[in-house]
């Protein structure tokens, strides 16, 4: 368990002072110019030794991605972009960073844009997020007025600009380039890569995107060390994590914990167990809506973090842990998500625009067990034609919670097929 | 240049081609619906998967991937044909299993590739979507139900024609192509929509039902209705007309065509002119071929050739003008003119006349100079390419003449000669670019040379043009198909003959008492006084209203012929289908004409007439090549007016008898006001 000295977001629960006084009590903004004062490359460096995943789900290597930016400015201009556009099911984590300690993030801008020599940061932040736009424009204009942004941030005589830009509250517009092409005005449509954004991002310039988590604790491991971060958790699952544990739990939470550890402690120690007791668990997505669930006899022993949930062909996405007691219509549940990446698709590609409305409508029938037993083959065969065919992730993402579905509880999915057919037959 | 492995042979490549390209100059096949070599890449088909080492895991869009040396590609993997096939499935699922009542079907993207890569059953039980149509226009067709969403579409309307009325609103399986906001495309390039879309989304609406693909003779041909001779396909059925498609021809139209070249087409069944006509007592009446020629030769009795005059038309052939050339030497008239609009170009030196750079040439161009040009209206896929040389970056484009919108952005410097003479004596910031300019190229239209300064004006633009070895930048731009043929074989008027003008006031004033129309309709017939008027073409158009002796030719499409496009390229059409009635070719009337008033020409066959234009000018030995001009001088100083110079086409489905005649060409003319009045 998390040591409270550990803790990166001290203010999770907005118990504190959010504004700039409280934050710099809590030690943000503390010294920022010695971190800058390091360089570029020893701030990418020192995250690459931290070995900090990626917070937004993919779990890429942060200070990794920081370092493809191009290490000499050309006649593009670099930038930083914040991906605030918290929209996966289940996640909650970012709208707290920025409603509760936005100045962690302000911060991680200054640091992570001066590391990839950017002097401008566009903070996408999700259309709903209303109130945390608010907070975080305040924070902005705090740090300006501190002189810890502008001509001369923090006195390092590197120029940065935060700008906060609210999104219009579609889902894809969270894919890192459907979010450039938001930013930049157009439709919010994902673009091929190649080129990558580190190559060709925001206005066709270098530029890296990166979530809110990842950049707000950025500032927090260059300031107590890379070697302090990567001491907790596992082996290429370092440092701390937000973990966002919704569902059928008796005190859903935000809870900042150790990565690595095990999921039925996070369950029992932060969200007060399952409603009923664990024996009455069902499954567990771990990461998010996009990620396949897991069943109670994975749930026992599996540990959250990145690998340890791909070894169970899951994910740990966004940490987003959904609990589901057996009270849940577990096909029902996979059904609703089916319908929101029905409805979140952009239509763009092939595979997304028509295998999601089509694996909804299955999904659907297979509530109600109105279909052959051979259409949960066709149902998986569907999925595996989506997955890894599409320009952008929501096509897995679409296709990952039906294929768990399936791989888990296909007795369920069989037996209301069974069911109904035998009551039709009786009738 | 990179050394690529696909499905396990190495290729050696040009680098910086897309995988998808490595793949067809491989000689491998790729499926693909929205990948289109002259739009921008979208990648959303999903069509074109292939697998690539390295990289990751998944396949990835071949069509949009570059290649990089050392790359393996494989094409034929289980993994591939899996994708292909869940791609095709996922296609079809919402796709209306129509074929038997669409019109594209048997030309179809989606038919064909269904066929190779399609399962033989759906596995897909629910309900299809269902899209309401769109209105685009008379003459894109819509039948949404079928879109795939390619974009293509979109990206055409968008890229290539430059205007940003199509687009996909809603979004996942919602998503629908449309114009936002319900009125016809404002495009004269919006025929070519309906080729591009790889499934029968959209589809020619005047062709609707006509015909199927497989039912029609393809005859490859050369367009007429302006000066650019686009490469077009004609497709009969019968002996009718069905349908013209563009041809590919990177030097010429690319493979664009103009709505009017693609849609008149239906003028060349109506008003046609299929037996000879004699006026008796001052009404026209049907005669035989030796009435006609009867009557012509009794009128001619005896004129002396001075007062006998010809004027030629703009969709002629050059084998009918040399004919009627040599026909008016040999009854000794020197009033002779293919110039109808009453232009001012000289059939001098050849640099003077025809689009000295080539077509290709715009692409080289970075400074281009618009003098009385509308390029939309009189060459529109002309303008097109000048877009495409304005979206490619660093040309500075100017114009001078009336404003109008030509889809690009282009600096109007001013509106008449006032404003060419600044330019060309060095005054202005366009004229700074200009003389730092490696390839600039002045592109002087009809509005320009049309007019009484017509000369003045063209020795002025002259003096603007950059002519190297390796770069021509004198350019004219034609609207008839005819013109450059007929400067070629010295249409124009002899020693001491007389040009339109003077054969109009000659008639007038009865120094001119027998006038030969050529398929001539847009000179002022009522100006033909008393003349005896002897009209020789396809239609019954003013010409023919004015005519005492009606001799009927043939359309474009009805006969073999030589044409010339406005950059000098000799181009052959092709005989697609039969003149109606007892209408012949053209040079034939002329030859058994000339017979009759025994001035007997020497050919009798089409091979001897082709001979004949190679004596006239050599330039017609050279088929399908394009080279400038000689150079020298041409235009004459002198004053000009103030007139603004303004393109002489003021209805742009409406230039000639055929599209005239065309019902279609009617219907777009009324969308277009429509459109006009709405938006006002």
């Amino acid at each position: 368990m998390l040591a409270d000295k550990d803790r990166i977001f001290t203010n999770l629960y907005g118990f504190h002072d959010w504004r700039l006084a409280g934050a710099r009590a809590r030690g943000a903004w503390d010294n920022t110019k010695a971190i800058l004062d390091k360089g570029p490359d020893a701030i990418v460096e020192e995250m690459k030794k931290s070995g900090l995943r990626g917070r937004g789900g993919a779990g890429f290597p942060t200070g990794l991605k920081w370092s493809f930016m191009p290490k000499q400015v050309g006649d593009r201009p670099h930038y930083l972009v914040v991906n605030a556009d918290e929209s996966e099911p289940g996640t909650c984590k970012d709208r707290d960073i920025m409603r509760h300690d936005p100045h962690l993030l302000v911060e991680g801008c200054l640091v992570a844009g001066f590391a990839m020599r950017a002097h401008a940061a566009y903070i996408y932040v999700r259309g709903e997020f209303y109130n945390e736009a608010v907070h975080l424009k305040e924070a902005i204009a705090e740090a300006y007025a501190a002189g810890l942004l502008g001509e001369n941030a923090c006195g390092s005589g590197w120029k940065f600009d935060v700008y906060v830009h609210r999104g219009a509250g579609a889902y894809i517009c969270g894919e890192e380039t459907a979010l450039l092409e938001s930013l930049e005005g157009k439709k919010g449509m994902p673009r091929l890569k190649p080129p990558f954004p580190a190559g060709a991002g925001l206005y066709g310039c270098p530029s890296t995107v990166n979530n809110v988590e990842s950049i707000a604790v950025a500032p927090t491991i260059l300031r107590r060390g890379a070697a302090w971060f990567a001491g907790i958790g596992r082996p290429n699952n370092t440092g701390t994590k937000l973990f966002c544990i919704s569902g059928h739990v008796n005190t859903p939470c935000n809870v900042e914990e150790e990565m690595g550890i095990p999921l039925k402690e996070l369950v029992e120690k932060h969200a007060g167990g399952v409603r009923g007791g664990w024996d009455n668990l069902l499954a567990v997505i771990p990461g998010g809506a996009s990620v396949p669930l897991l069943p109670k006899s994975i749930c026992d022993t599996v540990l959250m973090d990145f690998d340890s949930l791909k070894d169970q062909q899951s994910g740990l996405g966004t940490a987003a842990v959904i609990v589901m007691d057996k009270s849940t219509d577990v096909i029902k549940a996979i059904a609703r998500l089916s319908y929101f990446y029905k409805h979140e698709s952009c239509g763009q590609c092939t595979p997304c625009r028509e295998g999601t409305g089509w694996m909804w409508r299955v999904m659907e029938r297979m509530v109600l067990g109105n279909a052959r037993l051979e259409e949960i083959d066709a149902l998986y065969d569907v999925t595996k034609q989506v997955e890894g065919h599409t320009i952008c992730a929501l096509g897995d993402a679409a296709a990952w919670p039906i294929q768990g579905l399936i791989r888990h509880f296909r007795p369920e999915m069989e037996r209301r097929i069974r069911a109904r057919t035998e009551k039709l037959a009786a009738e | 240049m990179p050394i690529v492995k696909i499905d396990g042979k190495e290729h050696e490549v040009p680098a910086g081609i897309t995988i998808l390209q490595a793949c067809e100059i491989a000689g491998v096949e790729i499926p693909r619906f929205c990948y289109h070599e002259r739009l921008s890449i979208a990648g959303n088909c999903r069509m074109c998967l292939v697998e690539v080492k390295p990289g990751p895991p998944k396949p990835q869009a071949s069509c949009a991937m570059p290649v990089a040396d050392k790359q393996e590609i494989i094409t034929n993997s289980a993994v591939v044909k899996k994708a292909r096939n869940g791609v095709m499935e996922f296609l079809l699922i919402n796709h209306p299993l129509d074929c038997p009542i669409c019109d594209q079907g048997g030309e179809c993207d989606l038919q064909d590739q269904a066929m190779a890569y399609g399962y033989d059953r759906s596995r897909y039980a629910e309900n299809k979507r269902a899209v309401p149509d769109k209105e685009l226009g008379p003459l894109v067709k819509t039948s949404m139900n079928r879109c795939i969403q390619c974009t293509r579409c979109v990206r055409f309307a968008a890229e290539v024609a430059g205007v940003e009325e199509l687009g996909a609103t809603g979004r996942g399986e919602a998503m629908e192509i449309t114009t936002y906001v319900k009125h016809a495309l404002t495009t004269e390039l919006s025929g070519n929509m309906v080729d591009l879309c790889p499934v029968g989304a959209l589809t020619s609406k005047p062709y609707a039902y006509e015909a199927r693909p497989w039912e029609m003779r393809k005859t490859e041909s050369v367009d007429v209705f302006d000066g650019l001779g686009s490469a077009i396909r004609v497709d009969v059925r019968g002996n009718v007309v069905m349908r013209v498609l563009p041809r590919l021809n990177d030097d010429v139209n690319e493979e664009w065509i103009s709505d009017k070249t693609r849609h008149a087409i239906d003028g060349l069944r109506y008003q046609r002119l299929d037996r000879p006509y004699v006026r008796k007592a001052g009404k026209l009446v049907e005669a035989t071929w030796d009435e006609a020629f009867a009557a012509i030769a009794a009128k001619l009795q005896g004129v002396d050739g001075r007062k006998i005059a010809a004027i030629v038309g703009d969709q002629c052939d050059a084998e009918s003008m040399v004919a009627l050339k040599d026909l008016m030497a040999a009854l000794g008239s020197p009033n002779v003119d293919c110039r109808q609009d009453g232009s001012k170009l000289q059939s001098g030196p050849r640099g003077g006349y025809i689009f000295n750079a080539g077509i290709r040439g715009i692409d080289q161009a970075d400074a281009i100079l618009l003098v009385g040009s509308n390029p939309r209206l009189e060459s529109p896929v002309l303008n097109a390419r000048i877009r495409k040389r304005y979206l490619s970056g660093k040309c500075a484009i100017a114009s001078i003449g009336v404003p109008v919108d030509l889809t690009y952005p282009v600096e109007r410097l001013g509106a008449g000669a006032a404003t060419l003479r600044d330019v060309a004596e060095g005054r202005g910031s366009f004229a700074e670019k200009w003389k730092g300019a490696k390839n600039p190229l002045v592109i002087v239209g009809p509005g320009a040379l049309a007019r009484e300064d017509g000369a003045a004006v063209l020795a002025l633009a002259r003096s603007l043009a950059t002519v190297r070895d390796d770069w021509n930048g004198f350019a004219v731009l034609h609207t008839a198909a005819s013109r450059v043929g007929g400067l070629d074989l010295g249409l124009v008027p002899g020693e001491g003959g007389r040009d339109v003008a003077g054969i109009l006031a000659g008639a007038q004033r009865r120094e001119i008492e027998a006038v030969f129309l050529l398929a001539a309709d847009e000179i002022d017939t009522s100006s033909l006084g008393k003349a005896f008027v002897v009209y020789i073409g396809h239609h019954g158009d003013a010409g023919a209203h004015r005519a005492d002796v009606i001799l009927p030719g043939a359309a474009y499409t009805e006969k073999p012929g030589t044409y010339v496009n406005m950059e000098g390229r000799v181009q052959l059409g092709q005989r697609a289908a039969y003149p109606p009635g007892d209408a012949r070719e053209d040079w034939a009337i002329l030859r058994a004409l000339s017979e009759r008033l025994g001035k007997t020409l020497p050919y009798d066959t089409l091979d001897q007439v082709r001979a004949r234009l190679i004596v006239v000018n050599r330039v017609f030995a050279a088929l399908d090549r394009q080279s400038p001009g000689a150079w020298g001088e041409f235009g004459k100083a002198g004053t000009m007016s103030d007139e603004p110079f303004e393109t002489p086409i003021r209805n742009f489905y409406m230039t000639d008898p055929i599209s005239r005649a065309s019902r279609t060409m009617a219907e777009c003319m009324a969308s277009r006001q429509q459109a006009a009045v709405a938006a006002e």
